[in-house]
């Protein structure tokens, strides 16, 4: 690698670039690894975003993750029901998880095997039905497998690019999966056929590692390049300011 | 004295068991709150602890949902989703999930926001995105869609929309930092959740807070905005200090994690599960649920030198 950076540092950058050109709106992520992507974000090229401070309120500085009685510079009062007409009005880019995805982008973190009485119950539907439909979406994923990367996903509780194609402009227009970021690259829908392909292989990752971790055909185009390393500036901000303890460690799970 | 001066001495004080008393077989009982904050644990050991059955429980669910699957009180379970916060899925919960012990209605988290409102409003629904593309509707067979009476933006027919039923509740169970003897109550932490919706939503309403204090009391508590509940919406208030323990109930205090690991292991096999029923729940009131839990934070105290 051509700096110091660590795999879950390139996670987190190539996490931040998803919201690049996103603006003034909510960047809402969930999990560790992307609230300090979004952070980072904020910090650099994207500071008209929004964060909240992941409990009630939007925080115009960069608070450090992991301390909840860091200093906050409030900027709005967001309880859960704002939260809901934020979701509603589109103007906002979750990034979730998922337990399964498929090639047309159908997530499932709800449960594994048949609903009413699951092999395993998992976090359940959350917000996800509402998300897809309303704003932009992006997935963290850092156990990349064929366990993860499905040919069909055993409950859908966010809606993919085949299903969304049946529904009303609307919400065709509200939806879109911009980017799935996994432990081993980065990942899109942007081709005619709305199907998962290959944007880029993390560092130390092979292409065909990638094609062999995936449960399903992945489109994969002659030209990959590999994701890009964090700058300096990048690191600094990962190691020192927003993530001092180390917690993207902790979530990211070797390959 | 230049205006007409009429008062009214309203005092709706009630104990945890008068309320049970209120309370039957089969009825559908909203619980405030979110996941492990700020729930009227008080009010949900005592229907943990009664002979209630077939329960239909609507909530932002947490422990609530939790302890009563664990005492088998719940016939059906209404949800945006059922967790512990700092643990993510409630596991007495789990439990019961994967053991199909109970029905469940399972919504999407601002879909059942609606449900909530459409009841408060007395609407038979109110139409949303949410759920359509997803498995919600395959889940939940009685939700319908519609289509829009107007004309979309492709200019060839009405949207199709979910619409997500009223969430009608018969009775409601919330828990308030603060609340007059008459019914109005306050929240002094940093939010509301849907609790003044609950308390719309039911035809009565019970609310537990940590202290009773006079009404002229409220706006040295906190600002105008805190009193969210007015009494028109309350049957009931019961003075239950620490009455959201082991859930968050700030500014007054925060969750006890330690005693929530405790109960998430309880989920673990049946003779933990026995252990924590009798050293918490087979407990006569709240007082003594308390000193259970006070005598477990001494023994360790004394433990740790």
């Amino acid at each position: 690698m051509a700096n110091d950076a660590t795999i879950d540092e390139v996670c987190v950058t190539a996490i931040a670039d998803s919201f690049r050109g996103d603006g003034e709106i909510l960047c809402n992520p969930i999990g560790n690894i992307p609230v300090i992507a979004g952070r980072l974000a904020k910090a650099t090229f994207e500071p008209a975003m929004v964060m909240t401070d992941t409990v009630s309120v939007l925080a115009a500085n960069t608070i450090p993750i992991g301390e909840p009685n860091a200093e906050k510079l409030v900027e709005a009062w967001m309880p859960y029901r704002d939260l809901f007409d934020i979701v509603w009005s589109g103007r906002r880019h979750i990034v979730m998880g998922a337990s399964q995805i498929d090639p047309h982008g159908n997530q499932n973190f709800a449960a594994i095997g048949d609903w009413k009485k699951p092999k395993a119950q998992l976090l359940g539907l959350r917000g996800a039905p509402g998300n897809l439909v309303n704003n932009t979406t992006s997935y963290w994923i850092p156990n990349h497998s064929t366990r993860s990367f499905v040919q069909k996903v055993d409950i859908v509780s966010g809606p993919g690019y085949d299903r969304v194609s049946k529904l009303s402009n609307e919400i065709q227009q509200n939806h879109e999966i911009r980017k799935v970021v996994s432990n081993l690259g980065v990942f899109n829908f942007s081709n005619s056929e709305k199907r998962m392909q290959l944007v880029s292989n993390h560092p130390d990752v092979t292409v065909e590692e990638i094609i062999a971790a995936t449960g399903f055909e992945l489109l994969v185009p002659d030209k990959i390049e590999e994701t890009r390393m964090p700058t300096k500036e990048e690191l600094k901000l990962i190691r020192e300011v927003i993530d001092p303890h180390g917690l993207r460690k902790s979530e990211f799970v070797k390959k | 004295m230049g205006c007409s001066s009429v008062e009214v001495v309203i005092d709706k004080k009630m104990t945890e068991k008068e309320v049970i008393e209120e309370l039957s077989d089969g009825m559908t009982i909203g619980i405030g709150g979110w996941g492990s904050r700020r729930k009227p644990m008080s009010l949900v050991r005592a229907i943990a602890r009664s002979d209630l059955k077939d329960l239909t429980i609507v909530s932002y669910g947490g422990p609530d949902i939790g302890l009563l699957c664990a005492t088998g009180k719940i016939r059906k379970a209404i949800y945006g989703f059922v967790s512990l916060d700092s643990i993510p899925l409630e596991p007495h919960f789990r439990n019961a999930k994967q053991e199909g012990t109970i029905e469940t209605s399972e919504l999407d988290e601002g879909a059942f926001y609606l449900g909530l409102l459409a009841a408060a409003h007395r609407m038979p629904f109110y139409p949303t995105r949410a759920g359509m593309g997803s498995d919600m509707l395959m889940m939940n067979p009685d939700i319908k869609t519609i289509e829009s009476p107007y004309k979309s933006s492709d200019g060839e027919k009405g949207e199709e929309l979910v619409a997500i039923p009223a969430l009608n509740l018969d009775v409601s169970l919330i828990h308030m930092n603060r609340a007059d003897s008459q019914g109005n109550g306050q929240f002094l932490g940093p939010d509301l959740y849907f609790d003044d919706l609950f308390a719309k939503a039911a035809k009565c309403t019970f609310m537990s807070c940590e202290k009773i204090i006079p009404t002229e009391d409220f706006l040295k508590e906190g600002s105008v905005h805190t009193l969210k509940i007015p009494r028109l919406f309350v049957n009931g208030v019961i003075e239950a200090p620490r009455g959201a323990h082991f859930t968050e109930c700030p500014p007054d205090y925060d969750r006890d994690e330690v005693f929530q690991s405790e109960y998430a292991a309880s989920a673990k096999d049946l003779q933990s599960w026995e252990n924590f029923k009798q050293k918490y729940l087979e407990v006569a009131s709240h007082q003594e649920y308390l000193k259970a839990v006070d005598s477990r934070t001494q023994l360790e105290e004394s433990q740790n030198g």
